[in-house]
């Protein structure tokens, strides 16, 4: 260990059941992305489903129809801010898997303005993902990945992908946006997997 | 920590001699761990600020809540050991080897992985045409200001542009107003050129530069984003 002279730090710690390793709480709601923050009309939003013989979509109402969750779920972004109790609104993955015939094994999210991120689907079902529409009881800002984004809070934040569109189911893993470019295939907070080699 | 400078009254440069570096890339950042006496621990990511031929350095901005900020800022000093992680990213990165004009557009500590490719570019002599774009509170504020301008006066296709969005010294020629799309359409490439854009900065900051250029006629993709938030 190599100890830094002079330093004590601050300490804003939190509850260390809540607080994975590395990470700091923040009450702000910092935003991370790799380019510019895409608006899409609401009447030209679509939720698809693709890698299964019979693609599903969702238009923005139809995803309004679906049941709506709250939940309630502390976030861990992989620049090392964490921010507990978050509340959102929003659909889950489950019921929207529920429409699809598959036995995929992974899933790559796809977004406006590009981006991917890879999550197995195991990581997705069971109650731990949602299609999130709204945060804090407003709409979802598009700075935040409005009109919808991925919610999976069990992982560092870039798998909840914004501006999300749809999933393609696979049967092997393909590395999204930041796993290629450097980050975690998997991204699990508690196990600190933020880069290749964690 | 091989040497310290100060750049400005909130902004600090770290020289680090790390050993078995396996070199970056202009644009990446490292992690810097800084660990107490009882083994406390906390981790920041930074932007390094040197080119990949010049060894590694990294300039950090004291954020008034910070954790990490303010003692890389006011405390350390040289000979002090910290512990280093990297280099990370392959996405906010330049490496100079194509001829594809370069817009770089910094927001106050937002310049640092800017200067690395701008200072790559000199490292490696690349003629591929490159402006930054550079906007500061006040004249004390702007980070690198006389080897940025130094390297523009070089003449070889670098050009630096200031804004000074709070206060301006007298005889001011630079812009003084926050970025505007008037702002980026008088500074940045014509659209045709289809250049590659690499915008650093707060979140407002970043927002209005990217929106601004998409206005412009810039297509989404070439405009390469990095954000920094409370990240203390």
């Amino acid at each position: 260990m190599i100890v830094s002279r002079g330093f004590r730090g601050r300490r804003r710690d939190g509850p260390p059941d809540r607080v994975p390793p590395g990470q700091y709480l923040t009450d702000d709601f910092p935003v991370l992305s790799a380019g510019p923050t895409p608006h899409t009309p609401l009447d030209e939003w679509t939720f698809t489903i693709h890698g299964v013989d019979e693609p599903k979509g969702w238009t923005w109402e139809e995803l309004q129809a679906l049941p709506r969750e709250t939940v309630t779920v502390d976030i861990h972004c992989v620049t090392r801010w964490s921010k507990l109790d978050t509340v959102w609104e929003g659909v889950s993955v489950d019921r929207l898997l529920e429409e699809v015939e598959h036995d995929a094994a992974y899933a790559l999210a796809f977004c406006d303005g590009g981006y991917t991120t890879n999550l197995p689907v195991e990581d997705l079902t069971g109650g731990k993902a949602w299609v999130a529409y709204s945060y804090g009881g407003e709409p979802l800002d598009p700075e935040h990945g409005g009109p919808a984004r991925l919610l999976v809070p069990h992982l560092y934040f870039w798998k909840s992908a914004k501006w999300v569109r749809g999933l393609t189911l696979r049967d092997e893993d393909e590395p999204g946006f930041w796993e290629t470019n450097g980050y975690h295939l998997r991204g699990d907070p508690w196990l600190e997997q933020r880069y290749w080699g964690d | 920590m091989s040497a310290v400078k100060a750049e400005t009254p909130r902004v600090r440069t770290l020289e680090l001699e790390v050993p078995n570096w396996a070199g970056h890339r202009a644009g990446q950042h490292l992690d810097v761990r800084l660990t107490a006496e009882d083994g406390y621990q906390a981790e920041r990511s930074y932007s390094i600020a040197s080119a990949p031929g010049e060894g590694v350095a990294i300039t950090v901005e004291r954020l008034g809540d910070g954790e990490v900020s303010p003692y890389l800022v006011d405390e350390a000093r040289e000979g002090d050991r910290v512990e280093v992680r990297g280099p990370i990213g392959g996405y906010f990165v330049w490496d100079g080897d194509d001829l594809q004009p370069v817009l770089l557009v910094g927001g106050g500590s937002g310049v640092v992985p800017l200067a690395a490719m701008a200072r790559q570019r000199a490292q490696v002599g690349s003629t591929a045409p490159m402006k930054l774009l550079v906007s500061s509170r006040t004249i004390e504020d702007v980070i690198y200001r006389d080897e940025l301008d130094a390297l523009a006066g070089n003449g070889f296709g670098f050009e630096v542009v200031h804004t000074l969005t709070r206060s301006q010294p007298p005889g001011w020629t630079g812009y003084s107003r926050r970025i505007d799309p008037g702002l980026l359409a008088d500074v940045a490439w014509p659209a045709p050129e289809s250049p590659r854009v690499y915008v650093c900065g707060s979140t407002r900051f970043v927002d209005a530069a990217a929106d601004g250029l998409l206005q412009l006629g810039y297509d989404a993709r070439w405009i390469r984003t990095e954000r920094f938030g409370a990240t203390g």
